[in-house]
């Protein structure tokens, strides 16, 4: 399930974030943050591959062994984080929580295929300027409906 | 406490007021405040309602739950029918009337100026008191109105002649919700209105019928308020309670909550009453206040707005962006990024409606949907089931069905004057009026071929539509016609001139076409907007690729073959540039029949070749093509690229068993004399026309970029349109470009021209093929 979700502009400001637990929201956000380190360095390392659909994906960000040894300590279940990364450079972020079983790629995948349709259309709005905080109401119950049904 | 049983009629109006007074939406507890401030509107003695609130036990219990509410408003119409207040009365007393909460002392007074002006003067009466939109004013405003507009019904009403006193309207609650319509019925009987929104709606007193409900329905400013028929309302006043406009805070949470009991109360109200109007319909003069604004921005009503004009439009709303954003993402149903005249509508009507103080409804309302917010819809007056416009938002309906001009044209005006740029949105930039133009020139199919197909007249979104305000804007800075449709049917009609004319005048053309060229060379700035142009005009206009290449057959082909610069259309850029392979592939397609042609090409100058290879050639296909391409022609460029091929291929078939006769062999021969005629003009200006080719074939080259591109894009584009053939079509088309690349590519050395025009022939062959 989607702990967190998070949308990272280009130059690494978060344009939206939203967690499940209302605990611990600070710890995800700062999951989030280091995670971007990792997407970066993904990122650096595809070079000037073409960017499709499979290379927005970035995957596994963290390796699990670490991360779950980092978050035993403070999340008390494993948590791992997925990065995918638009052509326009604007960088999903999603925690997963994986003490159930752990979802699969597909699934990772077709979560951020809808975020960034969602993201998409939220980009068709003539009054959304790119930058800004995402406030559409539609994005927020995708990103709810996403959180919720995992969970 | 014992428990108190209640009539429906009761049962229904406490359950209002309980929502009303719930203001935590906790369905359990009435907040003390509300009421308090109920039981003031009653104008009961304060001891009077210190001992109801004893005797219900709330005062013991120190909080309102659901059956001390019901069982105090009991006890408050006890008393102000005048009986003792006791227990036992609560459940002994029959025929109690309903509890009365009068309605504070401002609404009163305006409402009793409602009360004198005429049915007739009403809606003017009623846009004077409903000021203009700005945002705030909305709460006393609408308060007015809706206290005019219950006057007057009950003033009409002879049953609620008590009225004055008695329905208790407050202006709603708070700040948004402010849509107050009077709804009209002709079907008489009940003047029924759904619930207007956050406020609580009270089941009037009035003893006549207590279980109608009548409803109010907001309007927007610039509606008509209607008169309720006389004597026709046997429907209740729904009151709106709560005597001080709550705070004029822009309190989403808090007025969300109020909506949801007042949804709830008004699906209570709903259910009993019996026609019921959805509460975001469009009436007609809205609609058709719309549909003008509309064609300000974009003269095509089957057209499309740009978001970035929406933007401009709505901004000058003066609404705060995020509401404006909401209010798109709502309305743009098809997220393309662009407002149909459907999705427009929607979105107008959603700002008109917050402009009003209603919020902003989670999702689209059901009515605002762009399939058919028909005016048929709208004339069906109290036909609705209830439409819950509810979800979360003052549900208040949008003005009635029953359209009266003036009072809109009245209310309107007052709109465009308080607001600065209201009165304005047409100042769009005229490049969407010429947006209009492309659009509508799409449409027309061509009467020759009496095929429609699906014009892709929305290619990627903004993109396409951006670009074509801009190329219009550039089009017209060349003073040309911005539409590649007009300015191909007029280079049709110069082909054909130069058909008629054979050499000479190809010749000139030719010339002409280089002096051209290297004029458009010389401009860069005109070669980008070309291309950027192009990628428009053939983005959606690829069709008119074939009936240009087609016309080019005919006449083109005499002036094109060689012509690499365009026509004298230098903005029209790549275009021409097509056109022109095109038609150099109408050359080759006569060539190409017979496999000599090519081999004959590098020779170009020898014309003798050429034209005994159009004699040999005589392919009666060739000639069919050319017949058909000649009433394409006449057509007029908006022939679909997939129709014009099927009767091509018909007529081939036909014509392959037949056989070609003499005479039109001779015809075809004829034009490929003509053809031939403009050779000679080709070798005599090689020489010092070789720089010009260059740059052509470099144009060429931009050309192929650009073709494969839009190739590549319509191709995705038009996956969902899905004619089989033009997809097909498409791909080919890519090929056609590909190929043309690599001669192209060859073309570089010595036989720079016979590689150009061999890339040119091979593309108009294989587009020949394509088509045929």
């Amino acid at each position: 399930m989607a702990v967190c979700i998070a949308v990272i502009a280009k130059e690494n400001y978060p344009l939206y974030i939203r967690s499940v637990p209302t605990e611990n929201e600070l710890k995800f956000h700062y999951t989030v943050h280091t995670s971007l380190d990792v997407v970066d360095e993904k990122i650096s390392a595809m070079g000037k591959a073409l960017v499709d659909q499979r290379e927005l994906y970035l995957g596994l960000l963290y390796p699990t062994e670490d991360y779950k040894v980092y978050l035993c300590h403070s999340f008390g279940q494993a948590i791992v984080g997925y990065g995918y990364v638009t052509n326009s450079k604007v960088k999903f972020v999603m925690v997963v929580d994986s003490s159930n079983t752990a979802l699969r790629d597909n699934e990772i995948r077709s979560m951020f295929r809808k975020l960034h349709n969602s993201y998409t259309d939220i980009m068709c709005n003539p009054f959304y300027n790119p930058g800004d905080r995402i406030h559409s109401r539609a994005f927020d119950t995708m990103v709810n409906s996403m959180m919720m049904q995992v969970c | 406490m014992e428990g108190v049983t209640l009539s429906e009629a009761e049962q229904r109006y406490y359950c209002d007021l309980f929502s009303y007074c719930d203001t935590e939406s906790t369905k359990k507890v009435a907040s003390n405040g509300r009421v308090l401030e109920l039981f003031r509107a009653a104008q009961l003695p304060n001891d009077v309602v210190m001992q109801i609130m004893e005797l219900c036990g709330a005062t013991r219990l120190g909080y309102f739950g659901r059956s001390q509410f019901y069982i105090a408003l009991k006890l408050v119409a006890v008393a102000q029918s005048g009986l003792p207040l006791r227990v036992e009365s609560l459940n002994t007393v029959k025929d109690l009337p309903l509890p009365r909460f009068v309605v504070s002392k401002n609404e009163q007074e305006s409402r009793h100026t409602a009360l004198y002006s005429s049915d007739a003067d009403n809606p003017a009466s009623y846009s004077g008191v409903i000021p203009p939109p700005p945002p705030g004013r909305i709460q006393v405003k609408k308060g007015s109105v809706s206290h005019d507009a219950v006057q007057q019904r009950t003033s009409t009403d002879q049953q609620e002649s008590t009225s004055p006193v008695v329905s208790p309207q407050q202006s709603p609650p708070s700040s948004p919700h402010t849509w107050r319509k009077h709804n009209r019925h002709p079907s008489g009987g009940n003047n029924e209105r759904p619930l207007a929104g956050p406020g609580p709606v009270w089941a009037p007193f009035s003893e006549v019928q207590p279980d109608q409900y009548y409803k109010l329905i907001l309007i927007p400013v610039q509606d008509v308020f209607e008169k309720p028929k006389p004597g026709s309302s046997t429907s209740s006043d729904p009151i709106w309670s709560g005597h001080s406009p709550p705070p004029h805070q822009e309190n989403w949470d808090q007025t969300t909550v109020r909506t949801v009991a007042s949804a709830t109360t008004a699906n209570e109200i709903r259910r009993q009453s019996s026609s019921y109007d959805d509460p975001w319909k469009i009436t007609d003069e809205q609609r058709q206040y719309y549909v003008n604004q509309f064609k300000t921005i974009q003269p095509d009503l089957n057209g499309f707005i740009p978001g970035s004009a929406a933007k401009e439009f709505f901004t000058k709303s003066k609404l705060p962006i995020l509401e404006l954003s909401h209010i798109w993402e709502l309305s743009d149903f098809d997220k393309d990024g662009a407002l149909t005249l459907d999705e427009f509508c929607a979105a107008f009507h959603l700002v008109v409606a917050r402009k009003n103080g209603y919020d902003l409804p989670e999702k689209l309302p059901e009515s605002l949907m762009p399939k058919l917010i028909d005016l048929e819809d709208s004339t069906e007056v109290g036909e609705q089931t209830g439409e819950v416009g509810y979800s979360g938002s003052p549900a208040e309906a949008p003005p009635s069905k029953s359209p009266s001009m003036p009072s809109l044209n009245q209310t309107w005006p007052e709109l465009n004057q308080s607001s600065e740029q209201w009165e304005t949105f047409s100042e769009r930039s005229s490049s969407s009026q010429t947006l209009t133009q492309f659009d509508s020139n799409i449409a027309p199919a061509d009467p020759d071929t009496a095929i429609v197909h699906p014009v892709p007249i929305r290619m990627t979104p903004s993109k396409i539509h951006m670009q074509e305000m801009e190329l219009k804007r550039t089009g017209s800075d060349h003073a040309n016609p911005t539409s590649p449709l007009l300015v191909k049917p007029s280079d049709l009609p110069e082909e054909n001139k130069m058909s008629s004319s054979v050499k000479f005048t190809a010749g000139n053309t030719v010339t002409d076409g280089y002096s051209s060229s290297d004029s458009y060379t010389s401009d860069p700035e005109q070669i980008g907007n070309a291309v950027t142009r192009q990628r428009i005009n053939i983005s959606c206009a690829i069709n008119h690729l074939t009936i240009s290449f087609r016309g080019q057959q005919q006449a083109g082909v005499v002036a094109y073959p060689p012509a690499v610069p365009p026509r004298p259309q230098p903005s029209q850029g790549t275009g021409p540039h097509v056109h022109r392979s095109v038609d150099a592939d109408g050359l080759i397609a006569h060539t190409s029949t017979s496999p000599q042609q090519i081999p004959e090409q590098p020779n170009f100058a020898d014309f003798s070749q050429f034209e005994a290879f159009a004699v040999s050639s005589v392919n009666k296909e060739e000639e069919d093509e050319i017949e058909t391409h000649s009433e394409v022609l006449q057509g007029k460029g908006t022939t679909p690229l997939a129709p014009p091929p099927k009767p091509i291929r018909r007529r081939l078939k036909s014509e392959d068993e037949l056989r070609p006769e003499a005479e039109e062999h001779t015809q075809k021969t004829g034009v490929i004399a003509a053809v031939l005629a403009s050779q000679p003009s080709i070798p005599r200006s090689v020489g010092k026309d070789k720089k010009a080719i260059q740059a052509s074939i470099r144009r060429n080259k931009e050309t192929n970029t650009v073709l494969a591109r839009l190739n590549s894009e319509l191709q995705q584009q038009l996956k969902s349109f899905n004619p089989l053939s033009f997809t097909v079509l498409m791909k080919e088309l890519g090929h056609l470009i590909r190929r043309n690349q690599e001669i192209i590519e060859e073309s570089k050395g010595p036989f720079a021209v016979e590689g150009y025009l061999k890339g040119t022939y091979s593309l108009v062959y294989s587009a020949l093929c394509l088509s045929g």
